[in-house]
């Protein structure tokens, strides 16, 4: 079923490093934020019991443009009860055979990918190794930075850039840090259900086995807000909606973000978002 | 000092690398699904010419270099040091050996060249991309054979030795491409 979300709300994604747009309204003297992607109102439907749902909308970040990124940006979200990640997908890819004509995507694990591509095994190292290993791999960075930070950057110097290009890429099975909303399985290495879609070296969408534990969903939206703080960034306020709905129960599902106009790039062969926007936000 | 945040950044920037002017080649910004966003630069250094890849955290910052590139007179040679002047204002600059290097035998009295100043001090000078010189020295060739072929080495009046095409004689004029040292033609004059 098709859905349509409000753009505005009065809760928001908390992840440290998300810069949301806020808006204030009036009428209830109240700060609104844009959303960054429409989740929590479309998981509320979900608890509501409304069944297999999508989702064609706009979304906001109000960061840096680039050749892949704009402030406004379209997404198209779409939930499956009953699916786990590994069953979502199955169905992202039948999506991309289907628009992009692409062959069948290949499934790799956050570890297997690491240990094929740098030689070791993400989930054992700890931030020190993992600078050494990025000094190794000539990315000039001189900072402090946590392990799943480190992580990131070898990810997107050293990896991504290579994926994607005989046939999609989808990595599954993240470390437990960057589970966001995502469940995490207690093997004997915690990793979270969730998986990325890469395409010619461009990330294309994320997908979680989504976290139905109100009390854990809770606990990471409370310890965001405090590296928020450590960052000097400002709080969000918890979607408390949505911490209801969790509470009365949200089906077990799965959940994907696919970028469109990464999407439409991808499937015109463009090779900077402007091509496939009328107007970018630097001409609206 | 003003600084320039990862936000402003974009090619042809000038900024303070450890401590040393750069000119940014080209900026890509990095941001993993969640996370942390990064910036991923390529600088190069206007002092040594080398090309510099560096990443950073998006939002942090680099100092601005005060970086001006003005239109020079060159004067004379001192034997030393290389004169040169500001044609509107007579303001006069000396360039060391060093900031000259491989540009001195282009340099040519009375052409006007760009010189990048740092903080007021030079930093290198670029010749004018085609240069007129006289051929001081060369092997005698045929006369008469300008179908092209062959080449031979000629040394210029200001000492550079560019390959020429056999007809050129010593007393000649000729057109060189600066930037790559190549002969173009005889001049016309």
């Amino acid at each position: 079923m098709e859905v349509e979300t409000p753009l505005l709300s009065q809760g928001a994604a908390t992840d440290p490093y998300l810069n949301i747009i806020p808006v204030k309204l009036s009428y209830f003297d109240r700060t609104y934020f844009l959303q960054t992607s429409p989740e929590f109102c479309m998981k509320r439907m979900l608890a509501a019991g409304s069944g297999p749902i999508y989702q064609l909308c706009k979304a906001f970040r109000d960061e840096e443009c680039g050749r892949y990124h704009n402030p406004e940006f379209t997404l198209l979200e779409w939930y499956q009860p009953g699916f786990d990640h590994h069953a979502l997908m199955g169905e992202v890819d039948d999506f991309l055979q289907a628009v992009l004509k692409t062959p069948k995507a290949t499934k790799v694990s956050y570890r297997a990918l690491f240990e094929k591509f740098l030689g070791f095994n993400p989930h054992q190292a700890d931030a020190k190794i993992l600078k050494h290993y990025a000094k190794q791999h000539d990315i000039q960075l001189d900072a402090t930075l946590a392990c799943e930070d480190w992580l990131d950057v070898l990810l997107t110097h050293c990896i991504e850039p290579h994926l994607g290009y005989d046939a999609p890429v989808m990595i599954f099975d993240y470390s437990a840090s960057k589970a966001a909303l995502a469940k995490v399985r207690s093997d004997k290495e915690p990793v979270a259900e969730r998986f990325e879609v890469y395409v010619q070296g461009v990330e294309l969408a994320n997908g979680y086995h989504e976290l139905t534990d109100h009390n854990i969903q809770r606990q990471r939206f409370e310890a965001d807000n405090k590296i928020r703080s450590a960052l000097d960034r400002p709080n969000i306020p918890l979607d408390n909606h949505l911490l209801k709905a969790l509470e009365v129960g949200l089906p077990s599902s799965a959940g994907v973000a696919l970028g469109i106009d990464r999407l439409v790039m991808l499937a015109a062969g463009a090779d900077h978002i402007e091509e496939v926007l009328a107007f970018t936000s630097a001409q609206a | 000092m003003s600084s320039y945040n990862t936000n402003e950044f974009k090619s042809g920037l000038k900024v303070l690398l450890d401590k040393d002017p750069c000119v940014m080649l080209e900026n890509e910004f990095v941001k993993p699904g969640k996370g942390q966003a990064f910036n991923r630069i390529k600088l190069k250094n206007l002092k040594t010419g080398r090309v510099i890849e560096r990443t950073m955290k998006s939002g942090e910052s680099l100092p601005a270099a005060d970086i001006v590139e003005k239109d020079m007179q060159y004067l004379y040679n001192d034997g030393e040091r290389w004169h040169f002047m500001v044609p509107d204002t007579f303001e006069q600059y000396e360039l060391v050996k060093d900031i000259v290097g491989d540009s001195a035998v282009w340099l040519q009295e009375q052409d006007v060249c760009i010189i990048t100043l740092w903080n007021d001090v030079p930093l290198s000078v670029a010749p004018p991309n085609f240069v007129v010189l006289t051929v001081s020295e060369t092997d005698p060739g045929m006369k008469g054979d300008t179908s092209g072929g062959g080449v031979k080495p000629a040394t210029l009046e200001t000492g550079a030795v560019v390959r020429v095409p056999l007809f050129v004689q010593i007393g000649e004029r000729i057109k060189v491409d600066t930037r790559t040292g190549e002969y173009v033609s005889r001049a016309k004059e």
